[in-house]
């Protein structure tokens, strides 16, 4: 037993800082979350003397004309991003797959993969530009025909679905490859039977390769779940601007502004409490089903 | 014979869609390349579409002699240097550990659900920002290295990879007389290469692309890496990180093509390092695409 222990010590040692890290960057944050039932006062520091308010500051929020509406721009722009970001990538996939020629799909697939790893204040800065109702390049093109150019980002009526669209973008391509992987362990000889069954090409995307990717579908559905509070705080952050708070705030640029800017910590926290209880809930319901029902394993 | 003609128009169709795809995600990423590349006054009169007009470098000569930006590039090359390093290291020392079966550590799964916790559940951007300040890291390079030190996501993937090497070539090291740290660094490490090539390249783009973290923990302007650099001046689309002559001097090139000339070298590693390293980003995507 002494020796089994003594094999173990290694293993404490080796997992220790990362252990350490995780204690301070987010455990203690965890117990910092007394701030939402705090009056804070920043300058007395975290655990500090502060003077305990109860559910004052969650009492306080709900009463904000806006949180609502915060809330309902939140869902409605994470909702429209999951679904958009589930459905797309399945038909660019099996439009991919259909490609025969490897030089092609390999250089489809690069150009897509891209403006998934460029971060939000490079696309942000791109789209401010290429959206500008003046001289912005999408406007121009309207113009010349014959349209009447769009304020993307600074008309209520266009932003939550500019906010969408260019999140697509960004990530379709991204989305592909995992049902492309999908894709290729379908096994071959079922497409040979089915030819020789006289299916065409569209009998067969329906009847094979649609199929074949189900349980991926069935497991990125349930894990988006989580996501379901998730608008984007990088992309909405790089492209909103005070006349779209209407449609284009949500919780997290919420909570950026009312506790970074209005130094409001304890009703900044709430908010963030708020999110993250029900967000941990959702995560634990998609694991829960993707465990259960798509043989899904983390660790 | 006419089923079989009707039956070819679908490749075609099919390859011109995705060609249109491919180009639209490309095509914002060379018209601002293209204004950068093109006088102020084309910028201004939009007249750029794709291709640069009246082709000129000065905006670029006149960010090459910019110190806010130098500073912050070398900002941004330390960060990514320092903290790919770590959460590299920090991932091989952690997934180790947590890969061994319950038998030869017996606290394997006390220490997978204390990691397990931290990718579920997160106390939110004020008690975060609060610690940070609290440890004094306010200003300092450390506070956009160590909070996001530990990818625990990537360690669940490498733990994964982990178990995938035989257990008997483990136990023939220890056979052998090798401790766990020789079996990690001489068996384990070089089995997993691809995956950690793969797990260090998303860590440097991660880090490369941060840029909130730079904007609320550094609150000296001298201290932004990068990307929160670059926000300031395409998205804020602030003038406070300039000097008096370089304000004076913008007079003779445009913000515009300024802006646009900073975005495209934001992008730029990015750019230039994809395409060779495509296979790798994208065995990280199937990698991690499930497993999200």
């Amino acid at each position: 037993m002494k020796r089994g222990r003594m094999r173990e010590l290694p293993l404490h040692l080796m997992i220790l800082p990362s252990v350490i890290l995780l204690i301070c960057f987010s455990y203690l944050p965890m117990g910092g979350i007394i701030i939402a039932f705090q009056k804070f006062v920043p300058a007395k520091g975290l655990f500090g003397d502060q003077k305990w308010i109860g559910f004052d500051n969650f009492i306080y929020l709900f009463r904000l004309p806006n949180f609502m509406s915060v809330l309902w721009n939140t869902l409605f722009i994470a909702v429209m991003k999951i679904i958009f970001g589930l459905l797309i990538p399945i038909v660019v996939a099996i439009l991919i797959n259909e490609v025969k020629n490897n030089t092609l799909k390999r250089g489809i697939q690069t150009a897509i993969y891209l403006p998934h790893f460029l971060s939000w204040v490079v696309l942000g800065g791109i789209f401010i530009d290429i959206l500008a109702p003046g001289d912005g390049l999408i406007n121009q093109v309207i113009k010349a025909f014959g349209g009447q150019p769009i304020f993307f980002l600074g008309d209520n009526k266009w932003f939550p679905f500019t906010l969408i669209v260019t999140e697509t973008w960004k990530s379709f391509g991204y989305g592909t490859i995992v049902y492309l992987a999908a894709i290729t362990g379908i096994d071959l000889s079922l497409y040979e039977a089915a030819q020789v069954d006289g299916a065409n090409r569209w009998k067969q995307i329906w009847h094979i390769t649609l199929p074949g990717m189900r349980m991926v579908i069935v497991l990125l559905m349930v894990l988006s779940l989580g996501n379901v509070l998730n608008a984007g705080f990088d992309q909405v952050f790089n492209m909103y601007s005070p006349p779209v708070y209407a449609s284009g705030d949500i919780i997290d640029t919420f909570v950026y502004r009312i506790g970074m800017l209005e130094a409001q910590f304890g009703v900044a926290t709430a908010v963030g409490l708020f999110k993250s209880v029900i967000s941990l809930t959702l995560i634990s319901v998609s694991y829960w089903f993707a465990i259960k029902f798509a043989d899904y394993q983390l660790f | 014979m006419k089923k079989n003609k009707k039956f070819k128009w679908f490749p075609v169709l099919n390859t011109i869609i995705l060609i249109m795809l491919a180009l639209i995600c490309v095509i914002p990423l060379v018209h601002v390349a293209a204004v950068s590349f093109s006088s102020s006054a084309a910028a201004s009169a939009g007249d750029v579409s794709l291709w640069p007009k009246d082709f000129t470098t000065s905006s670029y000569s006149f960010v090459a002699k910019r110190p806010a930006f130098w500073r912050s590039m070398k900002v941004s090359v330390t960060r990514i240097i320092m903290g790919g390093g770590l959460s590299i290291l920090l991932t091989i020392t952690a997934a180790y550990p947590l890969s061994q079966p319950k038998a030869s550590f017996r606290f394997r799964t006390v220490y997978a659900w204390f990691f397990f916790i931290t990718m579920i559940f997160n106390a939110g951007l004020i008690p975060w920002y609060m610690v940070i300040r609290q440890f004094g890291l306010l200003d300092s390079i450390w506070a956009l290295i160590l909070p996001g030190a530990v990818p625990v996501f990537s360690v669940i993937l490498l733990l994964n990879f982990f178990r995938e090497v035989p257990r008997e070539l483990a136990e023939a090291a220890f056979i052998d007389g090798a401790g766990h740290w020789r079996t990690l660094w001489t068996i384990y490490v070089p089995l997993s290469k691809p995956a950690l090539a793969t797990l260090l390249l998303f860590s440097l783009v991660a880090n490369w692309n941060s840029w909130f973290d730079g904007l609320i923990l550094m609150n000296n302007p001298d201290k932004y890496p990068l990307q929160t650099y670059i926000q300031t001046i395409a998205v804020q689309r602030s003038f406070s990180m300039m000097t008096r002559e370089e304000i004076q001097q913008m007079a003779t090139i445009s913000d515009r093509t300024l802006r646009s000339a900073q975005i495209f070298l934001g992008s730029l590693p990015i750019v230039i390092v994809y395409p060779f390293l495509q296979k790798y980003f994208v065995k990280g995507i199937v990698l991690g695409g499930v497993k999200g």
